[in-house]
């Protein structure tokens, strides 16, 4: 393999993180960098560019940030969003600028705040953002009288589809959540870090069917940031930096139509071949993956798409366990989204750079040579990812 | 507020007509589903299109649809996303590809129970008193 890493991650911040009350979502991302800029060995004096996204929380973080953390002088300042693949696109544009020489050294962060203290809920049990909402009318108002959809809903759709299609099973996407399950165990901060079955995920209440309980990701307050530099300028610090080897983007479209083969085919089969061809490798050369898991089938189709098996056959390939400790395909080992805590696009990166460093304790995968990190957003509609490595070239 | 145009018994919010749904709310009172239709590339596009997705033409007409069509996929939801669904119970939300190619959401009419995966369904109609609203049975 002979490649040339195109940028390093040098320092990883996360802050408190779970059922956190009563702070803002530009505390936690001023936590974040903080514990990023001290990871890294750097100051903030140090920064030079600050690439955000902010989460449901209102108000959330926006491009006042510069001001709340003080920072002065930056040259590269931007607020984005792909949704859920953004932490992994913002490492992108970061990279993209330090190699044209528009800045050195950037944070890249994301804070969200969306549960409140239940203590200090209001009446009618609503959130904020969710009783300020504007009655519908229209096409809109057709659509609520048949029943509000949220994200839940939107993924079940697309799980039902691939069942109907491929024969996979509720059991199959219960296997993803044992074997996440399994990895928060090993992980000071998951949020939920007792052992699970099969059967407790069957048991588990529905969501949306074929959704149950145990198929979707958990809410967390809190941020993550990472500082990216350059491949020379890491050689200089004293922490010990996870290098970007390879990135890229996917965006399938939704015609919403007949032949549109959205649910099932994601952004990950088209940046498959841009991340593999990066460095003339396939799947087979992975060692871990962390992957984007807002719902297990998220996991079951990413895994489909980046071709670790063929299309449909996520069902029957996670069913041994393979994704859990010890097994032969390492997935998640941080207890992803499912499990552990869910900051976006930035739980699958954390953890990503965690591994890639060779910092993760007693979950640490011993071969860590190139970790796949994904990020998803929307239904399914946006999505990127990065290789990491603890080596340059 | 008088009782009579109270929430109906299922406290489903009744939809609200503007200007650009008023067509397909006409024509669902007589029992016909409308799309949108691109004359420049006959194209058949979902009721709320307002640009031809392929040609991004914008002169979009009505067409009656079929009504016809089968599920593409559903859900049953067991959340209550909107205090009109309380006490209703698990409800569905299906997605209808129908012959002229758009999928459309809509809900079943009939038992949850029933609902499969490319089973055909054919368009029904309720009538809420203030508006008509379609929904899908088996065909």
């Amino acid at each position: 393999m002979a490649h040339q890493a195109k940028s390093a991650i040098v320092g990883l911040g996360i802050s408190e993180v779970g059922k956190v009350y009563g702070r803002s979502a530009t505390s936690f991302a001023l936590e974040a960098i903080d514990r990023a800029l001290e990871d890294a060995g750097l100051q903030k004096e140090n920064l030079d560019g600050l690439l955000m996204q902010s989460g449901l929380a209102q108000p959330g973080i926006g491009l006042q940030l510069q001001n709340a953390a003080g920072l002065k002088s930056l040259r590269l300042v931007n607020h984005m969003n792909a949704m859920g693949a953004t932490p992994a696109s913002m490492v992108q544009y970061a990279t993209m600028a330090i190699q044209n020489g528009l800045a050195t050294t950037v944070a890249c962060v994301f804070a969200d705040a969306p549960m409140q203290d239940p203590n200090a809920r209001s009446s009618d049990g609503m959130n904020a953002t969710r009783r300020n909402r504007p009655v519908p009318t229209g096409f809109a108002s057709l659509d609520q009288y048949y029943g509000p959809m949220n994200p839940n809903a939107g993924y079940a759709m697309a799980a039902r589809r691939h069942m109907a299609t491929y024969g996979t099973t509720s059991k199959q996407l219960g296997a993803i959540a044992v074997s996440t399950r399994a990895w928060a165990v090993n992980n000071p901060i998951a949020q939920f870090r007792t052992p699970i079955t099969v059967e407790d995920h069957q048991n588990s209440r529905w969501i949306a069917e074929p959704f149950h309980l145990l198929d979707c990701c958990l809410i967390s307050n809190g941020s993550v940031a990472v500082i990216v530099t350059s491949v020379d300028r890491a050689r200089d610090l004293k922490s010990k930096p996870a290098y970007v080897l390879s990135m890229a983007q996917g965006f399938p479209g939704n015609r919403r139509r007949a032949g549109d083969d959205h649910d099932w085919s994601t952004g990950a089969a088209i940046a498959r071949d841009t991340l593999y061809g990066q460095l003339g490798i396939g799947p087979k050369d992975i060692d871990i993956c962390e992957l984007y898991d807002c719902y297990t089938y998220t996991t079951m189709i990413t895994l489909e798409d980046y071709g670790f098996c063929g299309k449909g056959e996520g069902g029957p390939f996670v069913e041994d366990g393979k994704l859990g400790p010890g097994g032969s395909l390492p997935t998640n080992t941080g207890g992803g989204e499912l499990s552990s805590f869910y900051l976006w696009g930035m739980t699958p990166l954390s953890e990503g750079v965690i591994q890639a460093r060779g910092g993760g304790g007693d979950r640490q995968v011993e071969k860590h040579d190139l970790v796949l990190v994904t990020g998803n957003g929307g239904i399914l509609d946006f999505h990127a990812s990065l290789i990491l490595s603890p080596e340059a070239a | 507020m008088s009782e009579k145009t109270a929430a109906p018994p299922s406290g489903r919010p009744v939809p609200i007509p503007d200007a650009d749904s008023q067509p397909f709310f006409d024509a669902t009172r007589e029992g016909k589903y409308l799309l949108r239709y691109c004359p420049a590339c006959s194209h058949y596009l979902a009721p709320a299109a307002e640009i031809c997705d392929s040609c991004w033409g914008i002169d979009l007409e009505w067409r009656e649809s079929s009504g016809k069509g089968s599920i593409y996929s559903f859900v049953v939801n067991h959340q209550v996303l909107h205090p009109g669904f309380k006490d209703l119970g698990p409800y569905s939300v299906i997605v209808v590809e129908l012959e002229e190619g758009p999928r459309v959401t809509s809900t079943y009419d009939g038992p949850n129970e029933e609902i499969k995966v490319d089973m055909p369904v054919k368009v029904t109609f309720e009538d809420l008193g203030e508006v008509t609203v379609p929904k899908f049975a088996k065909a």
